[in-house]
């Protein structure tokens, strides 16, 4: 006899922390890819002035500086759930009553470095 | 294998909905999950409005209400009614915990129960354990020693020792964490989930038993152990109030530390 598998994702609540931990691995995935970003600025360099003054352009234009800020974001969002996990490791943070509490601190840190990065980069 | 949606079989259709009771001041809407394995459909959701007045206090009253006096087919695991024996564990409004111990007063006018997430269905709110149970004996769980026992007295501990294993040995093996967990929902073949990793740890934390090594060993592997990647949903939603994520840890510390 088949048995219906019960819901799942469907019908979950995802605590904060849960959503910061997909989160981390969906910024790992996008920080890769902002690789290839830096590489073809690398590549543009070594390449003759047409090629950097078309990235140049890309970059400075608003859908390239949507992207860096994009790209920013992702990097100190994974970068303080990074530094949750070395807690963890350590055995720090595992009380329930804490987890929220630590994950909007994560968030708004994230947040804050972002912000900070992108203002003084301007 | 990750699968974000229900196969075919197991799509939840909207069900029946049962009439108000008559002279009802306080309705609760309850939406149940129902499955019937002799009826050959889908599961489905049934709405019954209930008279909060004639509920008790917990989410397990209201079960029982429907059960005597709308529903006679509905089928659900219960026995202590206190949160000791964790039969009645289920989904209500989107966290797993115990039906017994979750009272009313917590809920809005509108409550949605599900069966333990991402398991085969029985009938209901029945779900088939079997799996949970064998992974659940494969951690060997008894005390494991060579030497002989004391001729005149228990392997004693000091209190210190004992102290280290509460809040491990308090697990009444509910599966509301193991079944909260993405990771045992992708990998639950071979990662052997928060709560039976909480019990391999009971065991490696007691002073009296000798098979430490051994047991570190079997649990040395990429999805017996290290799928768990710290969502904390396990932690989350113990109705224990226990805390899965940290026995994990002391486990991933402790074969670390061997290897350093």
């Amino acid at each position: 006899m088949s048995r219906p598998l019960s819901p799942h994702l469907q019908i979950y609540r995802l605590p904060l922390t849960a959503l910061l931990s997909i989160t981390h691995r969906i910024t790992g995935v996008a920080l890769v890819l902002g690789w290839l970003v830096t590489v073809a600025v690398v590549v543009a360099v070594a390449g003759d002035g047409a090629a950097y003054e078309a990235i140049q352009d890309f970059l400075t234009g608003a859908p390239g500086r949507a992207l860096l800020l994009l790209w920013l974001l992702a990097l100190f969002l994974h970068f303080c759930h990074g530094v949750r996990h070395l807690l963890w490791d350590v055995l720090l943070g595992f009380e329930r009553r804490r987890l929220t509490r630590d994950s909007a601190l994560e968030l708004a840190s994230a947040l804050g470095l972002a912000l900070a990065t992108w203002l003084w980069l301007r | 294998m990750v699968q974000f949606t229900l196969p075919p079989g197991s799509k939840v259709e909207p069900g029946k909905t049962w009439p108000r009771p008559e002279g009802a001041e306080e309705i609760l809407t309850v939406r149940l999950y129902r499955f019937d394995p002799e009826s050959g459909a889908n599961p489905r959701l049934d709405v019954f409005p209930v008279d909060r007045r004639r509920c008790g206090k917990m989410v397990l009253d209201v079960l029982f209400h429907i059960k005597n006096e709308i529903d006679t087919s509905l089928a659900f695991r219960r026995s202590c009614r206190e949160g000791v024996c964790g039969s009645c564990a289920m989904n209500i409004d989107g966290r797993n915990t115990l039906a017994c111990i979750k009272p009313l007063a917590e809920l809005d006018d509108t409550v949605t129960i599900y069966p333990l997430p991402h398991l085969p269905v029985v009938k209901d709110l029945v779900v088939d354990m079997t799996h949970f149970y064998a992974q659940y004996a494969s951690i060997q769980p008894w005390l494991k020693a060579v030497t002989p026992e004391p001729a005149d007295r228990e392997r004693l501990q000091s209190p210190e020792e004992r102290e280290r294993l509460d809040g491990l040995y308090d697990c009444i093996l509910c599966a509301c964490c193991s079944t909260a967990c993405p990771s045992y929902w992708w990998n639950g073949d071979r990662y052997l989930g928060p709560a039976v990793l909480l019990q391999a740890y009971r065991w490696i934390a007691d002073s009296r038993d000798e098979a430490t090594g051994e047991r570190l060993d079997d649990l040395e592997d990429p999805f017996k152990l290290y799928r768990c990647h710290t969502i904390m949903n396990c932690t989350d939603t113990c109705p224990k109030g226990l805390n899965p994520a940290r026995a994990i840890a002391e486990i991933k510390r402790l074969l670390a530390e061997r290897t350093l």
